[in-house]
């Protein structure tokens, strides 16, 4: 499916047609019910006679299961069921890619946190204090939590005698998955250097922290089967993983889309889906499930920590000469996507440079730590914090201004990655550097906006606080960029389902569009709708509802749903079209050339209309539905990271503007101005919004988000007193300029935009930190000890 | 226990509550207003903001018997009783304020709050009033844009 294409650079400013077609900033579908608190969310269902489900979970990063002793929670009035491993009748492990994480902890826990008993009660407090009478024995054993205990000798094997497709090509058992890529000859390059520097970085463990916490409503059904309605990014993927847990084909396992308060990669893998099935399949009664915030931190993945080890060799003139990489992810107790978050950070290492000589690797870890998985930026964030980290320190040893160095490297349409793949369209690096270098840059000293002897506190680091009146204030300004890959990649047979409908309804056509695609906030509905216009002209289009009853939509993740659902709902359209054109040339002989719909109407190039689809939707509706793909990509080489391994590439650039407390290590960031290629913006208000939200995302792990986890795997703040996201006085204002430069390859040109802006944001700030500082800020999130030299 | 309140202008009565429930949960779960929303029952995400007796508060950190005899406004209740939407929902839906859309009910409270009794607030103190409300998608840009646009038309300045 190739997509005319303009081929003329042009920034988001054309008149946007206003009659919801793409191109428009249309309104969201579901727009009215939630500003009226009338949308329901997965923690908002209800169902006559239904019970409250409550997980038990591990208070150890690592023990043995000794015993579980169900009998006292049994007697507690109002509980219905209570279940163990003990119940489990059919598959007792799931997961994304490799089944390794059990439903429920059998013999074993391997992270703190993990499920090990349920319960289903008439109230959800009764059904807390039953599972608070649940006697677990546990014999804690040695906690593995980095590469370094991980690998040792005698370190405890979390997954033994593993038999995946991983396994043959790791060094130790406790390595899920190791990738090297290697490009040109670094070892012979490397001496050739005029000038080396080299690095160590590290990232914390981020959270997705979504606003709606973890929830649903599993309700048993006549046939055997359940109805399953919840808050996911892939309803199919859910399916195929519940399906073997409840021993029931995969028709009988039905799931809809409920509301889904936010997701970022926090639902990509199963949280309450199965107990809340097994416990209604059990009970013969509807079970809901909701979160808390404190559990919803130990009931999904979260974004890899990692350490990264970076040397970046290049000449007096600030060419690239090689670079060498090695980047350990901590994966924590179970595989989740962990191999995917791998290929990322190894394919992407390097960021949007031409680097002839290139030696690689990546591996992520299993540890007693919490389970990571998918966070918005996927692999890709941790490698752009010390690549571009590595930029900064080269540009310093150069005597040379960072963006220059930047632009003389930077990747353009006709490059190749190190994987030997490549980039086949648009790649402007150079021209997004530019747009936030030559941005104005905000007024110094914003808290003078008042009298001399009263400055505005909200405007400084420390705000309210009051600790300072601008003594001690020091200003920076630091850029980065960073390059991500759209759709999911390694030769996965990624693909998307729509089935379109168009139909009169009181003698007026309208479209009626079905995908499975999980609307998460992204907007994805609102663009669905748009090209149902665009493509049959017609102004009324109905959604229905995500569901199993239609084929997969794919994953809600990878920046993805636009391209690949917005892909599959334009050529289920074009089909619906060209079945209304055969019944229209039938029976009316609607001339053989190019016909178009537009406003109901059947009209010729020229725009000369030769009917109506009134004129033919009168024998019956039409309905059509399509998969769509992009095109093949391929694994990489487990040896040697070869292979055209992605989709799509998409770039963002940012400019931070800080101002640092340098007594107090307090940071006020006064603007981040990001500068993003879209290809084409189907809804430019939705596309702002996305690299407006990413970039904040970065923020929080520039400054701020941290899960910290101790020694003994246990996570020291799961809560939202505790783990701090960025609140609207911690935002700054954030100005976009949006590139479309059209990739040939992608339905409409466009590219996938929720993920790129939470790469670049990070390094950007912290560039502007060092700035501010003059200190080395090595690691993220940075803390007001870092800033003022006391860690 | 039982509860007695008036929730947007209805009385309303809640029976069989346990003690330790919440305004937000009676709300939500015995009343079937699902607006005010429980992103983290720990009074700090403000998406359960709702107007107790005319005080903005975190329905989760009010036990249900706390509210016994108060004048309740919920999200649900900002609307127009023929569906009109109030200055700010519209203002919101016409700036892109909502993504996901789970913070913006309490959003919603605190916004219609400040215009009640600032006319033209800069931008420091929307800032600041909606400073106890997380939001996890926007980012916050729109969300300011909202609110000035909803300033903005309340005082003549931009077109309804």
């Amino acid at each position: 499916m190739t997509a005319p294409v303009t081929g003329t650079p042009r920034l988001t400013q054309h008149a946007a047609p206003a009659d919801g077609r793409i191109g428009a900033s249309t309104p969201r579908p579901d727009g009215t019910l939630k500003v009226t608190g009338a949308f329901a969310y997965s923690s908002d269902l209800w169902h006559e006679d239904m019970l409250w489900g409550h997980t038990l979970r591990s208070p150890h990063a690592h023990a043995r299961i000794l015993g579980i002793d169900i009998a006292e929670a049994l007697t507690v009035p109002g509980v219905t069921a209570v279940l163990t491993h003990a119940d489990l009748t059919a598959a007792t492990h799931y997961g994304l890619e490799l089944s390794d994480q059990p439903v429920l902890a059998a013999d074993r826990v391997r992270y703190q946190g993990e499920a090990v008993a349920l319960v289903a009660a008439d109230h959800p407090e009764t059904a807390r204090r039953a599972a608070a009478r649940i006697r677990v024995a546990y014999e804690e054993l040695p906690v593995v939590h980095d590469e370094a205990s991980a690998t040792a000798p005698g370190a405890p094997v979390l997954h033994p005698g593993r038999t995946d497709h991983y396994a043959a090509h790791v060094p130790h058992p406790n390595v899920l998955h190791r990738q090297p890529v290697l490009h040109g000859d670094a070892r012979a390059a490397a001496p050739t250097a005029d000038v080396v520097v080299t690095g160590d970085y590290e990232t914390g463990t981020q959270d997705q922290a979504p606003l709606g916490p973890e929830s649903g409503l599993a309700v048993p059904a006549e046939d055997g089967g359940v109805d399953l309605y919840v808050a996911t990014q892939w309803l199919h993927v859910d399916r195929q993983q519940l399906a073997p847990i409840l021993g029931l084909p995969p028709e009988k396992v039905r799931l809809t889309l409920a509301g889904v308060g936010g997701a970022f990669g926090a639902r990509e893998d199963l949280s309450m889906q199965a107990h809340a099935c097994l416990l209604a399949m059990r009970t013969g009664r509807p079970v809901k499930m909701v979160y808390s915030r404190e559990e919803s931190f130990f009931g999904h993945v979260h974004r890899h920590p990692a350490r990264l080890h970076y040397e970046h060799g290049a000449t007096r003139d600030g060419i690239l000469v090689h670079v060498r990489a090695r980047i350990v992810l901590d994966g924590g107790a179970y595989a989740s996507s962990s191999p995917a978050v791998v290929g990322n950070a190894a394919s992407l290492a390097l960021g949007p440079y031409r680097v002839p000589n290139a030696d690689i690797e990546a591996l992520a870890l299993y540890t007693n730590n919490p389970p990571c998985g998918a966070m918005r930026g996927f692999g890709a964030v941790q490698a752009c914090f010390a690549y571009e980290s590595q930029m900064d320190k080269l540009a310093a040893a150069l005597g040379m201004d960072p963006v220059e160095l930047r632009r003389r490297n930077a990747v353009a349409q006709g490059d190749v990655m190190p994987t030997g793949q490549p980039i086949d369209s648009p790649a402007p690096a150079a021209e997004l550097l530019r747009l936030v270098k030559e941005r104005p840059l905000p007024p110094e000293r914003p808290w003078d906006t008042g009298p001399a002897d009263a400055p505005d506190l909200r405007a400084l680091p420390g705000g309210l606080s009051n600790t300072t009146h601008g003594e001690g204030v020091v200003r920076g300004v630091g850029y980065a960029i960073g390059i991500k890959n759209i759709g999911f990649s390694e030769g996965f047979d990624d693909y998307a389902t729509a089935r379109v409908g168009l139909a009169l309804a009181g003698g007026e056509p309208v479209a009626t569009v079905h995908t499975a695609a999980a609307e998460v906030g992204q907007g994805g509905v609102t663009v669905q709708a748009q090209i149902a216009r665009t493509e049959l002209g017609v102004p009324r289009v109905a959604l229905l509802p995500p569901d199993t009853t239609v084929g997969s939509a794919g994953s809600t993740s990878a920046s993805r749903q636009t391209y690949m659902t917005g892909g599959a709902v334009r050529a289920a359209c074009a089909a619906v079209r060209d079945e209304v054109l055969r019944r229209g040339r039938a029976r009316h002989g609607w001339p053989a050339g190019e016909l178009r719909l537009a406003d109901g109407l059947v009209v010729t190039g020229d725009g000369t209309a030769v009917g109506a689809l009134a004129d033919v939707l009168d024998e019956g509706p039409v309905e059509r539905e399509t998969e769509f793909r992009h095109r093949p990509t391929q694994p990489f080489d487990p040896h040697t990271g070869q292979g055209l391994g992605h989709v799509q590439y998409a770039l963002c650039a940012h400019r931070a503007v800080v101002d640092v407390d340098t007594e107090l290590g307090l940071v006020k960031v006064v603007e981040l101005a990001a500068a993003q290629d879209v290809g084409r913006a189907l809804n430019p208000l939705s596309v702002v919004g996305q690299i407006q939200g990413g970039s904040t995302q970065g923020l929080g792990l520039a400054v701020m988000e941290e899960i910290v986890v101790g020694p003994d795997g246990r996570q020291r703040n799961p809560s939202f007193t505790d783990y701090l996201i960025p609140t609207v006085l911690d935002t700054p204002a954030m100005p976009v300029d949006v590139l479309e430069l059209a990739d040939p390859h992608a339905p409409y040109g466009l590219r996938g935009v929720g993920e790129p802006s939470t790469l670049s944001s990070t390094p950007a700030i912290v560039a502007a930190l060092r700035q501010a500082t003059g200190r080395p800020l090595t690691r993220v999130p940075v803390r007001p000890e870092h800033l003022v030299g006391r860690a | 226990m039982r509860v007695n309140l008036t929730v947007n202008g209805r009385p309303r009565t809640a029976d069989d509550v346990w003690e330790g429930e919440s305004l937000l949960y009676v709300l939500r779960e015995r009343l079937g207003l699902p607006g005010a929303k429980n992103a983290c029952e720990q009074g700090e995400c403000g998406s359960c903001t709702v107007r107790l007796d005319g005080d903005l508060v975190c329905a989760c950190l009010v036990a249900a018997g706390q509210a016994e005899g108060a004048d309740v406004t919920t999200v649900e209740g900002l609307a127009e009783a023929d569906g009109t939407l109030a200055p700010v929902q519209r203002a919101f839906l016409d700036a892109g304020a909502v993504q996901c859309g789970f913070c913006t009910p309490g959003l919603l409270m605190v916004a219609d709050d400040l215009l009640a009794s600032h006319s033209n607030p800069t931008d420091g103190d929307i800032r600041e009033a909606l400073s106890g409300n997380l939001c996890r998608c926007t980012g916050y840009e729109k969300i300011l844009d909202a609110v000035r646009l909803a300033a903005a038309r309340a005082d003549g300045t931009a077109p309804r």
